[in-house]
């Protein structure tokens, strides 16, 4: 396969043009001992249809399908009406750049002041970015983002944050002299507030929860909101499941400072991990700290409503290191994805989306629970995620019933010493009562 | 593009009680008073209600707005705007794929892990580097896990150093994720070729530097001939030189970063290997490196054992995650398809006609245009407004007035080193037909700015909306839809 | 046309002492550079300056440019204005669109600076 529309005539004219024998002639000024000789190692050309056979065969070594999945943990399972796909499918949208041309680029200028709208509505904040690369790094530039307007070195972090977002926080912050410290959680599966009572002082420019936190659990925002405040601290609230915000109160108007997270669940594929879809608001005042793109509306010579990027004296092309962010690209195609998803749904479907999750979740929980041997670990109220304990390691369970094609959630010891017992499960629009029961059926067997 | 129809926003067009899905009835028994004590929200005020036929019309029509690769040229230079071949969606949409949940046991995803170390091995073999990271989301973000590496190794060995040298002619994410790293930038001027000199170099380098980050061939699109000299230099005081591959698109199959000496690049699959740029990501950013940084790499790591594929994080002196789950996977699907449709000829040849086409422009509107450097260039070559000038005429005036002509501007705002820049990349996917149609409306801008300035001065008059007022909105900043009172 | 009250610096700030006072503001050279200034940056009240060390930032569309103190002292004052109309330093770089005020340190540094004259001569040189 080749997509070059250069045929060998149109090379011999325009080397003519060039003034040059030869297209190795135009690589003279690569010094000849670092050239390559022959060919690259590389397997021999595909056609478009041994391409797709071939991709299909490495597919086939994918079971995953097979399973009824109760996974989640920061990549959720839900429902994308078709209209997503196809309109996100379109050229237009798919193949332009960054709109560095606004006259020429109206369509994902708008697209992006729209989302940026819609997540301000859901958050309860003032302003929003253009996105970021996924809910783990949004969660890392929450913390760099507090730290510039706080200029305090201690960072609180919840320990029932997503593990991988601990991590990645982790990442960030090592080379800057930042102390970051985790914050214990209670038998509600809540910050514990004891330890953050012992954690907190007016050194500390953040407390970063996520909520539901990741065990599902609801955290209490308005307190730990006031506790922050009253140490001169910013909250920043973490959201990996923001079909959750369909119901439970915005963030913004409990009194959070920043709020970032995961958009995936707004019509991205589960896609083994990427692309996903980092999102971040905040309260007016800290516009000039927010990392990312953001862009805003205007007027044309003629007096016309348009959009631009703006406010991009915060980024790296022109403040270079002194920038808010190294954060170049964002993900326009996927906050596009979440756009169109979003306004399908709108303002009731988006409701009743939160609302058939939190259901099927409250049975799940019902069932899986009357079941001997299985408790709820932690009493707090939850969205469409909950751990239980298991009377035995989970790691055996899970294996057992992944004999009988069921995928029944997260263990959690791998990241949490002492939890070996429990698992993270997860419910969504897509499990029917049928699929509930099968995966009640199949424990009980498992455990008998 | 429709010129008539002037598209609300969604919020403008909504009615109340509209939606354009239809979601499935509870299937279980209702319960009441799940969120007892939980401040929960009666209404999502201000989200839209509208048909499913409103969304299609809104989407279809705001996609009309948008210059693309699809329709026409697109030479910003730095960028690879080159043609996203449409098999590679097709593969990346395959539900085998789109379907997996990240956190699946790993045997039930080995086609997933195996596609994924295919791509780690195929752009070790383009770069001649030893190992790769996919878990980098976009080439700034591969800048700054590279970084990060060479901190760790410098860490590692007892003092992480102090400073980056950068050269001026640099983009901009360069010096920030440096800084982010941890380190202070020192900025090295470009010689009167546009590249780095070799003995300034060796003046400031010293065992306080950590790393010399370079670009290559440059953002002039001018090779770097003595950068295994410079390479050398740097090694010898213990640094680490770091390749900013967003011009590999020059290179590969010709050259190879590894056989340069580069210890770490960042290559960009929406560059160089034609993934849709999709209106500003998602990108990737991958980084490669050679065997003295691979411990040093984030977790996970893909692994081979008995021909069962697993992630392994049990890597003690990694630098952590700098991710969720693993990178920008469908993204490296695109990515993986297309070196598999090219070949080992067919790279070379994109790299090949790559620069052909852009010396074919150059040597075409030289003398036209100013040239800052005359020194030869590879894949994309910098103009200056420099003549226009005189006529009172800018680089965003032509810029500007080439969107009449139907045309996508180059590269203005970098290299910051060449005043009124046009940085064009024209990229081996543009037929002749289309390179001479941008030649001859470069010329024709051209006699229009001697003849008509205030023509382009006052351009685009034939887009959707004209010259935009960016002070305006950055003064009095509008960033989201309010409802009015 | 550079007011001969004024005194300069290299990176185009202005300074005019008045007793132990003095105000700062960036030069009509200057603010012509940067274009339409969108937002600027102002110290607190109170901060202590170095000769040279930064003020705050003023920003345009597509730049940044720091302010330097020409000369050490105390922030005594700001121009509150700024935050709410940042073009008056576009309108009158010299009068209204003033930074700071600051509490002289040492005034011998004030011979450092150049006079209106130097100045013009010094942006005949720049745009060589």
């Amino acid at each position: 396969m080749s997509y070059i529309p250069i045929s060998e005539k149109d090379k011999k004219e325009m080397l003519a043009r060039i003034g040059v024998d030869s297209i190795e002639q135009l690589f003279s000024c690569i010094p000849e001992n670092i050239r390559l000789k022959g060919d690259l190692n590389l397997p021999a050309p595909l056609s478009e249809l041994e391409l797709l056979e071939y991709f299909e065969e490495k597919g086939r070594k994918n079971s995953y399908e097979k399973y009824l999945s109760f996974l989640g943990g920061g990549a959720y399972d839900h429902f994308i009406p078709a209209v997503v796909d196809y309109l996100s499918s379109r050229g237009e949208f798919l193949t332009p750049y960054t709109p560095y041309q606004p006259e020429v680029s109206q369509g994902t200028l708008q697209v992006i002041f729209e989302f940026q709208t819609l997540i301000c509505q859901l958050t309860g904040l003032d302003i929003a970015n253009a996105s970021l690369y996924d809910g783990a790094t949004g969660a890392a530039e929450a913390v760099l983002m507090a730290y510039r307007i706080k200029n305090k070195k201690r960072l609180l972090v919840a320990s029932n944050l997503n593990p991988e977002y601990r991590q990645v926080i982790y990442t960030y912050t090592k080379n800057l002299g930042l102390e970051v410290v985790e914050l214990p959680y209670e038998v509600t599966g809540k910050i514990d507030k004891k330890g953050l009572e012992s954690s907190l002082n007016f050194e500390t420019s953040v407390i970063l929860c996520q909520s539901p936190n990741y065990f599902g659990v609801i955290e209490d925002i308005k307190s730990l909101a006031d506790s922050a405040h009253q140490h001169d601290a910013l909250l920043a609230v973490v959201i990996s499941e923001p079909v959750s915000l369909g119901l439970l109160e915005a963030p913004g108007k409990l009194g959070a400072d920043i709020v970032t997270g995961e958009a995936q669940s707004f019509g991205l594929p589960l896609s083994y991990g990427g692309p996903y879809l980092g999102f971040m608001a905040c309260k007016k005042d800290f516009v000039r700290q927010l990392p990312g793109r953001i862009a805003g509306q205007t007027v044309d010579v003629e007096g016309r409503r348009g959009f631009v990027l703006t406010l991009s004296t915060r980024e790296q092309h022109i403040r270079r290191e002194k920038a808010t962010s190294n954060i170049c690209t964002n993900q326009a195609y996927c906050a596009l994805r979440a756009t169109i998803y979003l306004e399908t749904l709108g303002r009731q479907g988006l409701k009743k989306l939160a609302w058939l999750n939190l259901q099927k979740t409250a049975y799940a929980i019902e069932q899986l629970t009357s079941i001997p041997g299985v408790s709820r670990k932690f009493n707090g109220p939850v969205f469409n995620e909950f751990v239980l304990e298991f009377p035995e390691a989970w790691e055996k369970i899970n294996q057992r019933l992944e004999e009988k094609g069921i995928l029944g959630g997260l263990g959690l010891g791998k990241h949490y010493p002492g939890l070996e017992k429990c698992a993270l499960i997860t419910v969504t629009e897509k499990h029917s009562k049928e699929k509930i029961d099968r995966y009640v059926q199949a424990l009980k067997e498992v455990l008998r | 593009m429709i010129n008539v129809i002037r598209e609300p926003l969604i919020f403008e067009i909504s009615s109340p009680g509209k939606t354009a899905v239809k979601l499935p009835e509870l299937d279980v028994p209702e319960k009441k008073d799940l969120l007892n004590g939980v401040p929960v929200r009666n209404d999502i005020e201000g989200f839209p209600e509208v048909s499913e036929t409103e969304i299609t019309r809104h989407f279809t029509r705001l996609s009309q707005m948008n210059y693309c690769v699809d329709f026409g040229f697109y030479p910003l230079g730095s960028c690879t705007m080159k043609y996203n071949p449409k098999v590679n969606e097709k593969v990346a949409s395959m539900s085998c794929f789109t379907s997996s949940h990240p956190l699946a046991p790993e045997k039930l995803v080995q086609g997933n892990l195996e596609l994924m170390k295919t791509l780690e091995k195929l752009l070790c073999e383009i770069t001649g580097m030893d190992a790769v990271t996919l878990q980098p989301a976009a080439g700034a973000h591969g800048e700054l896990t590279g970084m990060m590496l060479i901190r760790a190794y410098h860490t590692a060995h007892g003092n992480p150093r102090k400073y980056v040298l950068i050269p001026d002619s640099a983009h901009g994410t360069n010096p920030s994720s440096a800084h982010i790293c941890g380190y202070t930038v020192k900025e090295i001027k470009s010689s009167e070729k546009g590249t780095i000199s070799v003995e300034d170099l060796a003046r400031v380098m010293d065992e306080e530097v950590a790393a010399l980050m370079v670009t290559n061939p440059n953002t002039l699109g001018v090779f770097e001939s003595d950068i295994c000299q410079i390479a050398d230099i740097v090694h010898a005081k213990g640094g680490f030189l770091y390749m900013d591959g967003a011009n590999m698109n020059a290179l590969a199959g010709i050259t190879r970063p590894g056989d340069m000496k580069v210890d770490v690049l960042h290559l960009n699959l929406h560059k160089t290997f034609s993934t849709p740029h999709g209106g500003g990501g998602p990108g990737s950013g991958p980084v490669a490196v050679k065997k003295i940084l691979e411990p040093y790499l984030p977790v996970p790591v893909i692994e081979e054992k008995d021909g069962q594929y697993y992630l392994n994080y049990d890597r003690p002196q990694s630098i952590g995650r700098v991710k969720s789950f693993y990178g920008q996977f469908l993204v490296m699907l695109k990515a993986l398809a297309y070196i598999l449709a090219l070949g080992p000829k067919g790279i070379r040849e994109m790299a090949e006609v790559a620069v052909l086409n852009s010396n074919y422009i150059r040597k075409s509107l030289e003398g036209i245009y100013h040239l800052k450097y005359d020194t030869p260039t590879l894949h994309e070559c910098v103009f200056s407004d420099k003549y226009q000038k005189d006529y009172g005429v800018s680089n965003l005036d032509i810029a500007k007035r080439l969107l009449d002509y139907g045309l996508h501007p180059p590269t203005m705002s970098f290299p910051l080193i060449v005043h009124g820049a046009l940085m064009i990349e024209p990229t081996e996917t543009e037929s002749r037909r289309d390179l001479d149609l941008f030649i001859e409306a470069m010329k024709a801008i051209d006699r229009e700015a001697k003849e008509n300035p205030e023509l382009l001065k006052s351009a685009p008059h034939l887009t959707y909306v004209r010259r935009l007022d960016e002070v305006q909105a950055a003064r009095n900043p509008i960033l989201r839809w309010e409802k009015k009172e | 046309m550079y007011p001969e009250n004024l005194y300069y610096t290299k990176d185009h700030e202005w300074l005019k002492v008045e007793g132990e006072e003095a105000v700062v503001g960036i030069t009509d050279f200057a603010q012509k550079q940067l274009g339409d200034i969108i937002y600027v940056d102002l110290p607190q009240v109170g901060k202590i300056l170095e000769a040279h060390q930064t003020i705050g930032t003023v920003e345009s569309v597509k730049s940044v440019s720091d302010v330097y103190s020409p000369v050490s002292g105390e922030v005594i004052e700001v121009n509150s204005e700024l935050s709410q109309t940042p073009d008056l330093i576009n309108k009158d770089p010299h009068g209204q669109g003033w930074i700071v005020r600051l509490k002289i340190k040492d005034k011998s540094e004030i011979n450092n600076l150049m006079k209106a004259a130097d100045y013009e001569k010094y942006l005949e040189g720049l745009e060589h």
